[in-house]
């Protein structure tokens, strides 16, 4: 076995160690282990992916001296080094592009507790990408569930306890859900591990036997994930969750968190659960009806809203309607278009919500569309994140969102032709819808006023619940923020890079998919 | 010839006389009066307030919308007939599972057998199910005492102050009855938490068990004698720095052990000789790791929740 083959679980010990250690660190330095250990994962994650690109298969790692029915085990492929570098890299351009409001948002005793929780988060999310062992897949999920609920909570104003409650509630009975599930499974099957659970299932669904519990369990498995990550009719959590905490927090809860549920949800439906061999369940149906539905309100929602940042959160729930929507397509393209806006629209939340805070901070902390007025002229590099990520959001050629919207049409074509049909009306209903809550606000933001008005709206009225800096130094740093605009610039990079150089990403991803099962 | 008062002028009743018909304030002088709303210095904290006021209203003024009033009602009836529903479905299911103990069950194949039967040999520990959850499914493990580490980073943040309360104000220290009994029953739950945790490869118990022993022993310590004398063994940096050191622990000796095994190199560690405290390879250390971060995190919990500090 050669070093590279070690990377994937050195990274995962890596985060789970630097969380570790940051317990008896300051804030300041846990910061920038956090920063070091994202930036090496990503490097290691990149140096798996060209190994197990350039050789084409995907291997088993195994945890400790037992082999894999019994003892723990990793399973690494294309697919999964891809997403753990994509995600670390988010996470880390994330985290640069709201490090000042960090320092704002957070005590300072408690910004060290603040970069354990991502460290963890990170940790769970790296392991939820490459575990084949479904114990493993839920321990992982109760990390990542209890680290989110503190990163939303780590900004001490009143509403974001309401929805760290909210969020921790659902997100709890998700998990209850999926547990459940899980038992059942062992308890149909005997297996944990995921190919031999396939197979016990399969021949439970060929001899026709446990015809309830099978039902059940898919049932439990598929929507505590769905809880999880934020489809339609469970999505109330989003807006407030994602709409009242600190930016960076924001940016990786919206990017990175619901999709590594999403993941391991795919991961199931490849790997474990045999949607296809039981014709009476409707599971891939009822995906893709709540993934259509959710598209559409999600995206009226939004236009309802007049907060931005609540209003890109709604969006959240209109996209990831559109992963499950291409899951319920039932075709491997369809998987694969899935896949491909998990990475595209993890960058396309975080730069909004990065750019959205650039914007309401030279706005006097205003969030509403008055106050916004003018904001691109006030904050150049801000405004053209934004104007990028919602371009790229409605479906603008040469940005990553119009290859993942194309993806999508074009898996739907080899999809029944009542899925096509609605496929794609969903699909030109939401880009319009997209278009017009995004336009307007592109419109707003460069909406010119007079010198006069825009140093009146630059001080503006303290309508929103902000936290004034403590001292006139951070103040100033806020305003320059070149940290921060190194985050935004980064990932509207990324961005137009994803939407010029798309064919390596989605070969990586075809190839990595034909090897998961 | 009635007697004259020589200072009559400045006497109680002239000037009492005075007073009534009208040429004389006592007042005078001694008392300022300001026009009201000129400048009051100092902070407003009525001002603030109303301020603080009205951005709560705003911002929880969804929740007072009568249409969602009655919206949370119908919300109400709907979660609880499906929870009803949920309920039945689930005991349906239940019920058409495999009995339970049936040698024929499913969960009865060759995973647990190998568990059962090779378990003492490969691992050296007398208790099966500590082989299971610190040898062969040690990344899982590793993975719950991260939960509860980070479970404990949670509740810190949500309650940490950063002047602990004053302990005077519910604390029953110098209970007559509570100090002697803990003085008889704390050493005598810790050591049985030390047993516990120390045989947890021989018999049924170990980290997790024993640590919430010794957990609740320090927390009948604090409740007997105050914060001041358990501070003095249990301070916050010393909380923290023994769970970083145990965690650490766990994570290089693991660590040590996932990569020997993956790349199939030998290990230094062995099982030992079943039955002895020293035997079972990392299992005895690992349990210690496990049951310093669950008494440890019990602890704390406790603590931020009574006065929001270690």
């Amino acid at each position: 076995m050669t070093l590279v083959q070690n990377f994937p679980f050195f990274c995962i010990i890596l985060s789970m160690f630097s969380a570790i250690i940051s317990f008896v660190l300051s804030g300041r330095q846990a910061k920038i282990v956090h920063l070091a250990m994202t930036g090496l994962v990503f490097v290691m994650s990149l140096f798996v992916l060209q190994y197990t690109y350039m050789t084409g298969s995907s291997y088993t790692y195994m945890m400790g001296h037992y082999p894999a029915p019994w003892g723990n085990e990793i399973r690494i492929g294309a697919l999964e080094s891809l997403m753990a570098a994509a995600f670390s890299l988010i996470m880390l351009l994330s985290v640069i592009g709201g490090i000042y409001h960090i320092d704002k948002d957070i005590d300072k005793e408690r910004q060290g507790l603040f970069f354990i929780q991502l460290d963890l988060l990170l940790a769970s999310l790296l392991a939820l990408i490459y575990t084949n062992d479904l114990f493993t897949a839920y321990v992982f999920i109760e990390i990542c569930t209890i680290a989110a609920c503190g990163l939303i909570m780590a900004r001490k104003i009143g509403r974001v306890y309401v929805s760290a409650v909210r969020y921790m509630v659902m997100s709890l009975i998700g998990s209850g859900l999926f547990l459940i599930g899980l038992s059942l499974l062992y308890a149909i099957t005997g297996q944990l591990l995921m190919s031999p659970a396939r197979i016990a299932l399969q021949k439970i669904a060929d001899t026709g036997q446990y015809e309830v519990p099978m039902a059940v369990i898919m049932v439990l498995l598929t929507v505590g994930l769905g809880i999880k990550s934020g489809l339609y009719p469970f999505h109330t959590w989003i807006p407030d969750a994602y709409g009242y905490s600190t930016t960076s927090a924001s940016a990786i809860l919206s990017s990175l968190v619901s999709k590594g549920y999403i993941f391991l949800l795919i991961k199931l439906i490849v790997r474990v659960l045999p949607y296809k061999s039981i014709p009476g369940a409707q599971m891939e149906n009822i995906l893709f009806l709540f993934g259509v539905v959710g598209m559409i309100i999600g995206s009226v929602d939004a236009i309802k809203d007049k907060n931005i940042r609540r209003m890109i959160s709604y969006s959240s729930v209109a996209q990831i309607g559109y992963i499950y929507m291409g899951i319920g397509l039932g075709n491997n393209a369809g998987a694969d278009a899935a896949l491909f806006h998990v990475i595209s629209h993890g960058l396309m939340k975080s730069l909004l919500f990065l750019a959205a805070t650039g914007l309401i901070d030279c706005s006097g902390g205003r969030l509403d569309r008055k106050g916004l007025t003018g904001a691109g002229y006030r904050n150049k590099v801000a405004g053209v994140g934004f104007t990028i990520g919602s371009l790229s959001m409605i479906g603008m050629p040469l940005l990553a969102g119009f290859v993942s919207k194309f993806m999508f049409a074009s898996a739907a074509t080899s999809a029944p032709i009542y899925k096509m049909i609605i496929a794609w009306t969903a699909l030109a209903i939401s880009t319009v819808l997209n278009a017009v809550y995004f336009m307007r606000m592109v419109l707003v933001i460069y909406t010119p006023v007079g010198a006069v008005k825009a140093s009146r709206l630059k001080r503006g009225a303290q309508t929103d619940i902000e936290i004034k800096p403590e001292s006139g130094e951070k103040a100033a740093m806020l305003q320059k923020g070149p940290l921060e605009n190194i985050g935004i610039i980064g990932i509207s990079a990324l961005i137009i890079m994803l939407g010029t150089y798309s064919q390596v990403i989605i070969d990586i991803i075809r190839n990595g998919f034909a090897l998961f099962d | 010839m009635s007697k004259r008062n020589p200072d009559y002028e400045n006497s109680f009743w002239q000037k009492f006389a005075m007073w009534c018909s009208g040429d004389y304030d006592p007042a005078k002088g001694k008392f300022e009066m300001k026009k009201p709303g000129q400048k009051s210095k100092g902070p407003n904290i009525i001002g603030k307030l109303m301020h603080i006021l009205a951005q709560e209203e705003s911002i929880y003024a969804s929740e007072r919308d009568k249409n969602l009033r009655t919206f949370n009602r119908f919300y109400i009836i709907v979660s609880v007939a499906l929870g009803f529903l949920l309920t039945i479905l689930l005991l349906v299911t239940v019920s058409q599972l495999p009995r339970f103990g049936d040698a024929n069950a499913p969960e009865n194949n060759e995973v647990a057998r190998r568990y059962i039967e090779k378990g003492l040999e490969e691992t050296g520990a007398v208790n099966i199910v500590a082989g299971m959850i610190l040898d062969y499914r040690a990344f899982d493990t590793f993975g719950e005492s991260c939960v509860l580490f980070v479970a404990s980073c949670c509740v810190l943040m949500l309650l940490k102050e950063k002047k602990p309360e004053p302990e005077k104000r519910y604390d029953p220290v110098n209970s007559a009855i509570l100090q002697p009994a803990a003085r008889i029953l704390v050493p005598i739950i810790i050591i049985f938490g030390i047993y516990v945790i120390l045989n947890g490869h021989i018999s049924p118990g170990g980290g997790f068990s024993g640590g919430a022993i010794i957990g609740t022993g320090f927390i009948l310590y604090q409740t007997a004698f105050g914060f001041e004398k358990t501070g003095k063994f249990l301070s916050e940096k010393f909380i923290k720095v023994i769970t970083v050191l145990a965690l650490s622990f766990y994570c290089f000796a693991k660590s040590y052990s996932f990569y020997t095994g993956a790349n199939h190199l030998h290990s230094v560690i062995t099982p030992g000789t079943p039955g002895a405290i020293l035997s079972a390879g990392l299992i005895v250390y690992l349990n210690i790791c496990v049951g310093i971060v669950v008494a440890c995190t019990m602890y704390s919990f406790y603590a931020a929740f009574r006065r929001g500090s270690f």
